[in-house]
């Protein structure tokens, strides 16, 4: 049983707070937290990968990227320093549609950026309509800050595994910690089990 | 809580006796949790001001007005007081002299805090290691840490500046990074800490003269310090 803090009541009036998974609060805006300078990535020089553990690699220019069936996605975000936005409007790619045509029977994935930042996931967590690559937010191409040209969208995991500024995803067979599993956040992130940290 | 001490008119230093506390780095934060009588629980992000080996954790807490958590550890909080604190938290923002320098630690109203954990850090276990400590503040009411920073570091006043103020007057740009701190050939470790306009105009700036994106550390305050 926590203790009380004497004197401590809330402030704000309650939002839609049964969306919220424990330990997060509502957000006007939307934070940017990322660990190091923003990438700016021009779409003439942006592609995306598809390696490892597959038959073929695949490879996609901006152009022919932006030519695959895409989908607008309402969903919330989870962040794990405690915000939440609820029905975020993004569009995006389904990683089911790339995933589609390759063969691969690995487990794992790494997502890897411009910047250096990486992230693992289990091939679960992106398949069967649980992830997209996102190239627009709100209406309008994703920005630099959050993310463009196109991040991944992963929105029932807490959002650092929703990498910012990807360029490919390489399919492998082990579970390879990513940037900030490296440096003692949970290794899947599950904002509903509230997985911060090692050892939650 | 162990004691309080106000720094500003809106921060104060809300100092913690930690029986067990497994000890931090420079540049780590803590979650800070209360609960009400009714159950409601909040929950933030505070950097911690403390040098890693002080006896007691301190943390220093500026109000947001239309802060959950912050109004209540900076108007509220007395000695006596219990919380609930998770940490240390955050493996890349730190420092310590293993990862060498010179520094240049690059700050935004409270994104100072962690920024002087690493400052006090280094003059404590590692004083031959070069550091420029760069503030931008509102005015001389907002500056923290005020009195162990007088002529250790360039401070910017961005709203008002004290009388006969002789020093910038002006946002943080690529000029007055060039002007206070190392050129990009000496490497210095930036560190940039401030609310994320700020740290993007600064990250930006720091680029934009050479300094490598690998050697830039940010740490942005979105709305997770209200």
């Amino acid at each position: 049983m926590p203790s009380i803090t004497r004197g401590f009541r809330r402030r704000e009036p309650g939002g839609d707070e049964s969306r919220l998974p424990p330990g997060q609060h509502l957000v006007a805006g939307f934070p940017v937290l990322s660990a190091g300078p923003t990438p700016h990535t021009p779409t003439e020089a942006w592609s995306f990968t598809l390696d490892g553990e597959i038959d073929e690699a695949r490879r996609w220019t901006w152009d022919e990227f932006r030519a695959l069936p895409a989908e607008p996605v309402r969903c919330d975000i989870h962040c794990v320093t405690s915000w939440s936005k609820l029905d975020t409007e993004w569009e995006g790619v389904s990683l089911d549609t790339l995933l589609d045509e390759v063969e691969t029977e690995a487990p794992y994935i790494t997502a890897w950026c411009d910047g250096g930042y990486t992230t693992n996931l289990p091939i679960e967590d992106i398949t069967d309509g649980r992830a997209w690559l996102a190239y627009a937010y709100d209406g309008r191409p994703l920005e630099p800050e959050h993310g463009g040209p196109v991040r991944l969208l992963v929105p029932h995991l807490y959002l650092w595994k929703s990498a910012k500024w990807v360029r490919g995803i390489t399919l492998r067979p082990d579970d390879e910690p990513g940037f900030w599993e490296s440096l003692g956040y949970h290794q899947r992130g599950d904002p509903w089990q509230e997985q911060r940290y090692w050892g939650d | 809580m162990a004691d309080v001490r106000a720094e500003t008119p809106r921060a104060r230093t809300l100092t913690f006796d930690l029986p067990g506390w497994p000890g931090h780095r420079a540049g780590q934060h803590v979650d800070v949790r209360l609960t009400a009588e009714d159950g409601y629980r909040a929950q933030r992000s505070y950097s911690i001001a403390s040098p890693p080996g002080a006896s007691r954790l301190e943390l220093t807490v500026e109000r947001l007005d239309d802060g959950e958590v912050s109004p209540w550890l900076a108007d509220e909080a007395r000695p006596g007081d219990e919380i609930e604190l998770r940490g240390p938290i955050g493996g890349y923002f730190v420092w310590e002299p293993a990862r060498g320098g010179p520094l240049l630690l690059v700050a935004g109203g409270s994104g100072l805090v962690p920024l002087m954990a690493i400052e006090r850090h280094r003059r404590a276990v590692a004083p031959e290691v070069a550091s420029t400590v760069l503030v931008s503040a509102r005015g001389p009411e907002d500056l923290l840490y005020a009195g162990e920073l007088e002529g250790a570091a360039v401070v910017t006043y961005t709203r008002t500046r004290p009388e006969g103020w002789t020093g910038y007057a002006r946002r943080v740009d690529e000029a007055m990074l060039a002007e206070a701190g190392p050129p990009p050939e000496a490497r210095p470790r930036c560190f940039v800490c401030g609310p994320t306009s700020f740290v993007e105009v600064v990250a930006e700036a720091l680029v934009a003269l050479g300094h490598h994106r690998a050697l830039i550390k940010t740490e942005r305050f979105g709305a997770t310090g209200g």
